[in-house]
């Protein structure tokens, strides 16, 4: 008897934001050099500091190696064939008014489900959308102001609150910390910028949208967030990017800052386009991410939908330097034709009575590679350090595979730690189980994959909650034969 | 209702099971089948089902739908069941991960959509559910558990039995569900049986045990041997089988 599904992967499942939008850009010449650094600084018309430190970056992302620890494999990449930039014409003079945004922009972003525009946009909920590599625009702005929030492109933030830009950019990731980092503090060009003052309980959702459309181009945006002592935030980022056949670099670098009290919650559904089902085009997805909980009794937690993307290389960390800090990872990983996702997270214990909880949900189809890889650390001071590890994998039939690298690292020995590990595989007797209740292969394999992934759906604001889910069930369709 | 006419299968590129197996279940009826270990009862209920280990090499299974005869054969697994096709399993399947009662709604809604009946939300369904486990006294908890997983054998036939209940079949395949209950949980599943009986539905009994047969009375009682019927008759034909075993029916 067959232990598994039969999987014939039918015609890529659709991508509905494969779509590419017409509109004039700005772009600079290919490749990567002084030159190119110093030319993206002054499109941004940034102060000398900020263009030393991408010189800095610069300098010393030619002198590292790519690594290849991960496990996903791939053609090099050559830098110097990309484009670094590139803008929508009308829009490269920093913050502007709605009024001010190009129609066919304002279309693209509500064709992507993010309306923009004064009446239409999403209540309960700020965005800042990033087109290539520019914001192009900023809701509930404000209505923000009102409570001292401060929710802006960073592009505006380097011209508006240098001050605060200076005493958190680069604290948290410096560019030193991987060659991807280093590249992106090189090149970068947008991304948003969060600042909730003490006691603030933020009212909005805040949220960015990245949108990749210009071809051949990379997309390295920062986001730094940075929580006062006892405020809160929930923040949201989505992407997505035209179906194209050659791969595209996204590489970010996110920050967050947590003081005493205070609390970060920081939800991702990537989305991003994940090439055809033969693993032609797609996004890589080089990502750093990383919160510090510097204040007593600050937490910290990730939460993740990873479905999309060609390859994704992304461990969003927490360092837990303030007593009693929280740390929380949940993730959803879902790959799917030939895609390669290598993802995770790593919790630093410094501070004592720190804890952490790690919960991570993989699920692969087809003939993709899932990987999760994850570090505990606790360091000597650490004491009474906790952490609850879960880290699950599900096959949908047998081509695919998932593995599990956890690293523990611990120098305290009054440390608590727990870890568990379980793979499993959609057999056909479940499948032909819950037909014969009347649901098809795909709402049996969708009731499946939410019960496995339930514990991370619940800690996702409800309405992106019910994205989630579509969005999953969207992309097995083509898996499920 | 159900017109099962020489019905030959096999395991899929394996050996034949079923061997021209002849029956008709008219509404209303209760027909036990018995038979030696491995005689094809188990593998009838699972071809009805649509079970994709099996491949019918010929035959028809006539089921009315509509007042018209379809063969079932031709539709899918789930379509068969949202036409009221069920099959209680000998060996209840465990889904990690999934609540008895989402599992359950999930069945139910699917009915529902196909009938073009307005579907239940979680509330109303919880009310119409913690009834149907009264009346199989269920307790409360196994509404939030992982279906069938960690239940005890007992429990798993149970709980095939309540899912029979929320999905009101016309046509109903029980493998074997007593085995494994102890004598109280069979009266009480047997009792929940009756209830579910009407004049529109019909259910097929597999059973190794005439006792059942005391708790729900058949019309007709089957034998099987060799992948097909040797003998039919009434409730008599269990208590023969009872005592004098399948020697003399299989010669
Ligand atoms: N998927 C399968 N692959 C191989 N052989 C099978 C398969 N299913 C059934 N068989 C064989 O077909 C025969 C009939 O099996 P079946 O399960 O229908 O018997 P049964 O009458 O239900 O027996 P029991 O009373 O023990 O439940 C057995 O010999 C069994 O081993
Ligand atoms: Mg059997």
């Amino acid at each position: 008897m067959p232990s598994t599904i039969d999987i014939d992967s039918k015609l890529a499942e659709e991508y509905r934001y494969g779509f590419v939008s017409d509109i004039e850009s700005e772009t600079i010449p290919r490749g990567l050099n002084e030159d190119i650094v110093r030319m993206i600084s002054a499109k941004k018309d940034e102060p000398e500091w900020m263009l030393e430190y991408r010189l800095k970056a610069f300098r010393f992302w030619k002198e590292q190696p790519e690594p290849t620890w991960a496990n996903v494999s791939y053609p090099p990449i050559d830098y110097e064939n990309l484009y670094y930039y590139s803008a929508p014409k009308k829009n490269t003079d920093g913050p502007k008014s709605l009024n001010d945004v190009d129609a066919e922009l304002l279309a693209t972003f509500d064709r992507l489900g993010v309306p923009l525009g004064e009446r239409e946009r999403l209540a309960g909920v700020a965005v800042d959308a990033v087109f290539d590599s520019v914001s192009v625009a900023t809701t509930h702005q404000e209505e923000l102001e009102k409570c001292g929030v401060i929710f802006c492109s960073f592009s505006e933030a380097v011209k508006n609150h240098p001050e605060l830009v200076k005493k958190y950019f680069g604290s948290v990731v410096p560019y030193t910390d991987n060659f991807y980092t280093a590249l992106n503090s090189a090149v970068f060009s947008d991304g948003s910028f969060c600042f909730i003052p003490k006691g603030v309980h933020c009212p909005l959702e805040l949220s960015t949208y990245f949108r990749i459309n210009a071809a051949e181009t990379g997309q390295f945006e920062r986001t730094l967030i940075v929580a006062e002592d006892s405020s809160y935030v929930s923040y949201l980022e989505g992407c997505t990017a035209p179906m194209r056949d050659e791969n595209q670099l996204h590489a970010a670098v996110v920050e967050l800052v947590a003081f005493d009290d205070a609390e970060i919650k920081y939800s991702t559904v990537q989305n991003w386009y994940a090439g055809d089902a033969n693993g032609k085009g797609g996004i890589y997805n080089f990502v750093t991410k990383r919160g510090k909980c510097q204040g007593r009794n600050s937490k910290i937690s990730w939460t993740q939908v990873e479905a999309g993307a060609a390859i994704t290389w992304k461990y969003p960390s927490v360092l837990l330097l303030g007593d009693n800090s929280v740390g929380e990872f949940y993730s959803v990983a879902l790959t799917n034709n030939m895609m390669q996702a290598d993802t995770g997270t790593k919790m630093i214990h410094v501070g004592k009575n720190t804890s952490s909880t790690i919960i991570s949900k993989g699920i692969s189809c087809d003939q993709s590679h899932n990987s999760y890889r994850g570090l505990v650390r606790v360091l000597p001071g650490a004491s009474g350090a906790r952490n609850r590890s879960e880290c699950d994998s599900m096959l949908v039939g047998n081509q695919c595979s998932a593995n599990t690298f956890p690293y523990l690292e611990v120098e305290n020995n009054t440390a608590v730690i727990e870890h568990e590990a379980t793979t499993s595989r959609i057999s056909a007797e479940q499948m032909f189980y819950l037909e014969s209740r009347g649901l098809d292969k795909e709402g049996a394999v969708s009731l499946l994959v939410n019960g496995f992934c339930k514990e991370v759906f619940k800690k996702l604001p409800l309405e992106f909650s019910v994205e989630a889910v579509k969005l999953l069930e969207m992309k097995l369709e083509g898996s499920v034969g | 209702m159900l017109e099962i006419k020489d019905l030959c299968a096999r395991v899929v590129d394996g050996d034949a099971i079923l061997e021209g197996l002849t029956m008709t279940v008219k509404a209303g009826e209760v027909h036990a089948i018995m038979g030696p270990n491995g005689s094809g009862k188990s593998t009838l209920a699972k071809v009805i089902a649509g079970h994709p280990d099996y491949e019918v090499t010929s035959g028809s299974i006539g089921y009315e739908i509509n007042r018209r005869t379809r063969d079932l054969l031709e539709l899918e697994p789930h379509e068969r069941a949202r036409e009221g096709v069920f099959l209680a399993f000998q060996y209840p399947v465990e889904v990690p991960g999934v609540s008895n009662s989402v599992f359950l709604r999930a069945a139910f809604n699917e009915i529902c959509r196909h009938h073009g009946i307005e579907e239940l939300d979680p509330i109303d369904f919880a009310v119409l559910l913690k009834d149907k486990m009264a009346m199989l006294e269920m307790d409360e908890s196994f509404v939030n558990r992982a279906v069938n997983v960690d239940f005890s054998g007992g429990e798993k036939k149970r709980n095939e039995i309540l899912q029979m209940a929320v999905m009101s079949p016309r046509v109903a395949f029980l493998d074997e569900t007593d085995s494994g209950l102890d004598v109280d949980s069979m009266k009480i599943v047997a009792s929940g049986v009756n209830k579910l009986r009407s004049e529109n539905n019909a259910i097929v009994l597999i059973t190794h045990y005439q006792r059942l047969l005391n708790y729900i009375k058949p019309d007709f009682v089957h034998i099987i041997a060799g992948g097909k019927i040797v003998r039919s008759g009434g409730p008599e034909l269990a208590h023969e089988v009872e005592e004098r075993g399948y020697d003399w029916l299989v010669k």
